[in-house]
């Protein structure tokens, strides 16, 4: 059952887009969003629309899972443009009812609104669901390389991401386990209120912690044993490189970024 | 003659106790050699201290008194650590602990990425240690998604993609099924018959131990017998008298000779006791 839960959101796969540099994906999320944050007219979010769609089309991922991903931010995201629709003020009324009045600025802003927090969440979503989390892991560490310089770990942390994503299956199949074995000597789980089912989720989490802790003394022996000794001289097997897709991925992204600045500075 | 792998010199090694509690000794005063390209099998109870030796091998632990040689280096320079890391690979009980990245060519990787050695050859030695225990299909599928035997089977190439001149293994098969038991003990007997590598198997199922050539039976800390595992497994009094059991096959013929019969005791493969059988039985 816990077992079944899907880990990250990645979607294995072999586009242009699953085989982007996890660096130049990230970098153009990053792009993309400032673009978004740029945009202010109507022409300009209709060519970073058409962009996302693009992206989308090329990634493969189905649109239904996509927007699926929009789900649980829905409610911000109609709080926004309601909030957004009552209190701009504008000159242009279209209906004016009470003290409630919708001018043409608010109803532009509310859907600008909606439109930016849509476009930008399945931005990001779509890097999550095309690239696996290792490689992500790891195009994050060598693009936060230079902030080693001012001693943050980078190293460290990225191989704390590392483990934590390989022991979330192993420590969900133990949880499964443990569930079962206090299950078989009577412990309820289902019923009584909020508190008391909290109360019995304690049995679940000590053997859980208990054991966690003890992997975590032998997974640091073995570690150890096989010569780790932190990030110092350490090499990669598959090194990152920037292929040819990826310029051409800079390029479009540039030019992108490009075109909104020009757009906005024209107030289009 | 060979050169030896391990010197242990009068080893002293005890585990701090808790607070207030006097410490507990595993160790006083060992003494053991072990020759490059064999393949021992240490064998006793649990809590007979064989865990511990093997720690003791490769400077996970450091012994309190007396010296552990490996390679003619001695463990208690702090300088040689990574050098004799590198030359004494371990593998242990579980599987699961020891596996660090969820792609198995990445897992097998790690050792050599901490070393520093060169990308293409981080590759060439990653596929060659997958296809020396037989799992370089599955270089790219998730470990969790695999076998108990399997599991240890990577495991076993994460320590073989750092090149080493021993390998030791802390019970590899104790929580595997017997296909996967099967499995790992096919792929240590290989590497040391093909390759020459010093094995030293640590364990305590004697039927496992009958494929080295050389067996330490050990009881608290102390060796009571070594030597070939028919000489070992031939005194079934002496494994008795220690709460061990003989493989299966020497406690069959050693009832037999209780009832009379006289059978040479050292037929310890089920193959080679069958045949001992139908001699004496003359079928």
């Amino acid at each position: 059952m816990l077992k079944d839960i899907t880990l990250g959101q990645y979607f294995p796969g072999d586009t242009a887009l699953h085989r982007l540099d996890p660096r130049t994906k990230t970098i153009l999320v990053i792009v993309y969003i400032v673009a978004l944050f740029l945009a202010v007219s109507y022409v300009s979010y209709a060519v970073l629309l058409a962009a996302l769609a693009a992206a989308i089309a090329v990634s493969k991922v189905r649109p239904k899972v996509l927007l699926k991903s929009l789900k649980p931010i829905l409610i911000l995201m109609v709080l926004t443009a309601v909030l957004n629709l009552f209190y701009t003020r504008g000159t242009d009324v279209l209906v004016s009812f009470w003290i409630i009045t919708i001018t043409r600025e608010g109803l532009e802003n509310a859907v600008f609104m909606l439109l930016r927090i849509a476009m930008l969440i399945l931005g990001t979503f779509l890097l999550t669901y095309t690239t696996s989390p290792i490689s992500l892991t790891d195009g994050l560490e060598r693009l936060l390389r230079p902030l080693k310089k001012i001693r943050v770990p980078v190293h460290e942390l990225s191989m704390m991401m590392c483990i934590a994503l390989r022991f979330i299956p192993t420590l969900l199949e133990e949880t499964d386990k443990i569930i079962s074995a206090q299950k078989a000597r009577g412990a309820d789980f289902e019923t009584g209120n909020l508190i008391r089912r909290a109360k019995a989720l304690i049995p679940i989490l000590v053997p859980l912690f208990i054991s966690s802790f003890r992997r975590a003394d032998e997974l640091a022996t073995a570690m150890e044993c096989r010569c780790y000794h932190g990030g110092e001289g350490r090499t990669k097997m598959k090194e990152l490189r920037y292929a040819r897709a990826d310029a051409i991925a800079f390029a479009l992204g540039g030019a992108l970024l490009a075109v909104t600045i020009v757009l906005r500075t024209m107030g289009l | 003659m060979s050169n030896t792998a391990f010197t242990i010199q009068n080893l002293r090694f005890s585990y701090p106790g808790a607070e207030d509690m006097p410490d507990t000794p595993v160790f006083d005063g060992l003494n053991l050699t072990i020759e490059e390209g064999s393949f021992v099998a240490v064998v006793g109870h649990n809590g007979c201290g064989k865990s511990t030796l093997a720690k003791l091998l490769n400077a996970v632990l450091l012994p309190c008194g007396g010296s552990v040689i490996a390679y003619g280096m001695d463990t208690k320079d702090e300088k040689l650590l990574l050098a004799i890391r590198k030359r004494v690979g371990m593998v242990f009980q579980n599987p699961d602990n020891q596996i660090v990245s969820n792609v198995v060519e990445e897992d097998v990787a790690f050792a050599p990425e901490n070393l520093g050695v060169e990308p293409a050859e981080i590759r060439k030695r990653v596929d060659d240690a997958l296809r020396r225990v037989g799992m370089y299909e599955y270089r790219n599928h998730a470990p969790h998604l695999l076998s108990g035997g399997q599991k240890q089977r990577i495991a076993i190439a994460g320590v073989l993609a750092m090149q080493p001149k021993c390998i030791v293994l802390d019970e590899p098969t104790a929580m595997l099924d017997p296909q996967g038991r099967k499995e790992v003990l096919e792929t240590i007997e290989r590497l040391c018959r093909e390759s020459g590598m010093t094995v030293v198997l640590i364990t305590h199922h004697m039927d496992e131990a009958i494929r080295a050539d050389r067996v330490i039976v050990m009881t608290s800390g102390k060796v009571i017998a070594d030597g070939k595992p028919g000489e070992v497994f031939s005194r079934v009094e002496l494994l008795r008298e220690n709460r061990l059991t003989a493989p299966d096959t020497a406690q069959l013929l050693y009832e037999l000779n209780r009832e009379g019969y006289s059978l040479a005791l050292d037929a310890l493969s089920p193959e080679a006791c069958a045949q001992t059988l139908a001699k004496a039985f003359k079928v």
